[in-house]
């Protein structure tokens, strides 16, 4: 590590893989309930147990994010970064903020938690994915205002990189996007169209910049590929994903009230968004062949290979499946929307911030540039689990949708939608069995950095 | 320059300019490609109404159009040419030529969809209207990213930086454009003549 003021990295790092387990936990729940309904009902109710699960979803990615920044920009910029002082305290505003947001959702009903937060001063509730309180939702500009100043200041007074300017469009996309939270008009088709400029945008758009560079800064860390091929890469890559994902939003207006040529610019935009996927991952395999180093850390090359497979499998591929017009007519909001959000997700972000996680968390803890050899081999078995047991959860999800598809929606005798959940009931079985996997596999990967703690790092070959 | 010169000139590389625009430009003739592809099956269902709107199109106006972009792409050769000679002042001088050119298909283009605009053109008119300017206006965002790039390459051969030995940008500038270009040429003859 070179730089002291790195270091604030960590707790952003920890917190993000606390909350991680809390998702996993909720989604296990959830997934129960699919199958037993009254499972911890009336305590944690299915919808409740929904937000909580999306939300530290976000939650926890932003703090990935913050943690990426707070590590990445000083050492691109090659200067302390401006005040770590102002980084710790948002840590702490973010994680009580979140926590009491979280423990809102649990403990009181939802009508409640509006009531005493005084959603109706400034009504931004209710919303899928949005469900956060206004004050809460004002307490995350807060944060983000900080961060953005602290990161702009530290690349404006350091070396400028094209990895630093990326990342820093990409997180000032994020917060401008996401001031859309607070706009909720009464018209619900505009109210629909704007909500996703904040969830479209953010995951189809400004987080692949973010993505696009962390990936790069891995990258450039572990190959020892030189800098100027990786940046121009990382231009066209990022190009085409703006030109694909801005326009491909069109993909959510087809059946919301908006004018019909979202059939078409929809279709035909969202359909060419693999491409910058598929970019990524011939993008990360060159670079690795290309490379000038054995990097000691083998977890953190291989998080980064996975991110470029699994975002172009999960957001591309899965993605691709049902954003043509004519196709997602049937398929809207089925199972098949739940397999590629969970695969795209895990596959494009959660890979992404393990990745660069996996390779900053050996020198946040005093090492060279990687942990133990018996750490690694854990942590790789770790990822081996969480991704295979992911591609089977959208396996099985994807078997789910198209029986549900066809059952519900195009056979000749139309079930109605209750009756079709109980005859797919099979896969949510598997998929629960899946998520089982998964939460081991998180659970490897947590005793992984407890692992071999105190034996010596391998040397570079 | 002499003929000779433009003879001898060969390309040393393939393909001409950085490895990754190729991709990009391959990435874009895809989404193109689908849009085109899409304009021409819903035209066979929707014959009539096609061949009655493609009439309200300026067809001078895009043959001027046509004229410009192609001569702009002849332009920019030149402009390669002569940097992989060492002849920076042509170079510049072929590249200033383009993109007055790329500038003269703008200045025609904004005031077609002006036109449009005031006869109360939108997207949702009919579908033919929405290929049209969907289309159009694609290609249209193209040209003016396409004279962004000629311009950085342009005032960076006026500074120097680049000669006989290393020209890779300027191919790479080049070759986009001409993508530019060729898209045009598909675009032209398919939504204005046929």
């Amino acid at each position: 590590m070179k730089y002291t003021s790195q270091m604030v990295a960590k707790p952003y790092f920890i917190a993000a893989i606390g909350l991680f387990v809390g998702q996993i936990l909720f989604g296990i729940i959830m997934g129960l309930q699919y199958v037993i309904g009254d499972f911890l009902f009336p305590e944690i109710p299915f919808n409740v147990a929904r937000m909580v699960h999306t939300n530290l979803l976000i939650v926890w990615l932003l703090f990935g994010f913050m943690g990426a920044s707070y590590y990445l920009v000083p050492e691109e910029a090659e200067t302390e970064l401006h005040s770590p002082i102002l980084a710790k305290l948002m840590f702490w505003i973010f994680l009580i903020a979140g926590a009491a947001t979280i423990l809102g959702y649990l403990l009181v009903p939802y009508a409640t938690l509006a009531e005493i937060t005084m959603n109706d001063l400034l009504p931004t509730m209710g919303r899928e994915f949005l469900e956060q309180p206004t004050i809460t939702k004002i307490g995350i500009v807060i944060v983000a205002l900080a961060f953005l100043f602290n990161i702009g200041m530290t690349i404006l007074k350091g070396r400028k990189t094209v990895i630093n300017l990326v990342l820093l469009i990409g997180l000032v996309g994020l917060a401008v996007f996401f001031l859309f939270a607070f706009y909720n008009p009464d018209n619900i088709v505009l109210d629909k169209m704007f909500w996703w400029f904040v969830v479209h945008l953010w995951v189809e758009g400004v987080w692949e910049l973010i993505l696009g560079s962390l990936l790069a800064f891995v990258l450039i860390k572990t190959t020892g590929v030189d800098r100027e091929v990786i940046e121009k890469w990382l231009y066209v890559i990022i190009a085409m994903a703006l030109i694909t994902g801005l326009i491909g939003t069109g993909h959510h207006f087809f059946w919301i009230g908006t004018p019909g040529y979202w059939q078409w610019w929809g279709s035909i935009f969202s359909a060419m968004e693999p491409i910058p996927f598929f970019m990524m991952t011939v993008f990360a395999f060159n670079m690795v062949n290309k490379r000038r180093r054995e990097h000691p850390n083998q977890p953190a090359v291989l998080w980064a290979l996975g991110t470029g497979v699994m975002a172009f499998l999960g957001a591309g591929v899965w993605g691709f499946l049902h954003t043509l017009s004519p196709v997602n007519y049937y398929t809207h909001g089925t199972q098949i929307t739940a397999a590629h959000g969970h695969m795209a997700f895990y596959g494009a972000y959660v890979m992404i911030v393990l990745a660069i996680i996996s390779y900053a968390m050996p020198m946040l803890n005093g090492r060279k540039a990687a942990n133990s050899a018996k750490s690694q081999i854990v942590e790789m078995w770790s990822f081996w689990l969480m991704t295979i047991s992911m591609v089977f959860i959208t396996l099985f999800l994807t078997g789910a949708g198209i029986l549900q598809v066809y059952l519900q929606r195009m056979s000749d005798n139309p079930l109605p939608f209750m009756v079709v959940q109980d005859k797919i009931e099979l896969f949510y079985w598997l998929r629960e069995g899946a998520g089982v996997v998964f939460l081991i596999g998180l659970i490897v990967y947590i005793a992984s950095f407890f692992i071999g703690k105190d034996e010596a790092e391998p040397n570079e070959a | 320059m002499s003929k000779k010169q433009l003879m001898t000139t060969k390309i040393t590389k393939y393909p001409p300019g950085e490895i990754i625009i190729w991709l990009f430009i391959m990435a874009e003739l895809m989404v193109f490609g689908l849009f085109f592809a899409a304009y021409a099956v819903t035209r066979i269902d929707n014959i009539e109404l096609f061949e009655l709107y493609q009439q309200n199109l300026d067809t001078t106006a895009a043959l001027y159009n046509t004229i410009a972009l192609l001569s702009s792409s002849y332009f920019v050769v030149r402009s390669v040419i002569a940097i992989k000679h060492n002849q920076q002042q042509d170079s510049f001088k072929w590249m200033v030529l383009a993109i007055i050119m790329g500038l003269v298909f703008i200045i025609i283009k904004t005031d077609e969809f002006a036109h449009h605009v005031s006869n109360g053109i939108t997207l949702s008119t009919n579908t033919f209207y929405m290929f049209y300017l969907s289309l159009a206006f694609f290609h249209y965002l193209h040209v003016i990213l396409g004279l962004i790039i000629l311009s950085v390459i342009a005032r960076n051969i006026n500074k120097g930086a680049y000669s006989a030995k290393e020209y890779t940008n300027v191919e790479t500038g080049a070759s986009y454009w001409h993508m530019v270009d060729l898209v045009w040429l598909i675009l032209f003859p398919l939504v204005y003549v046929m």
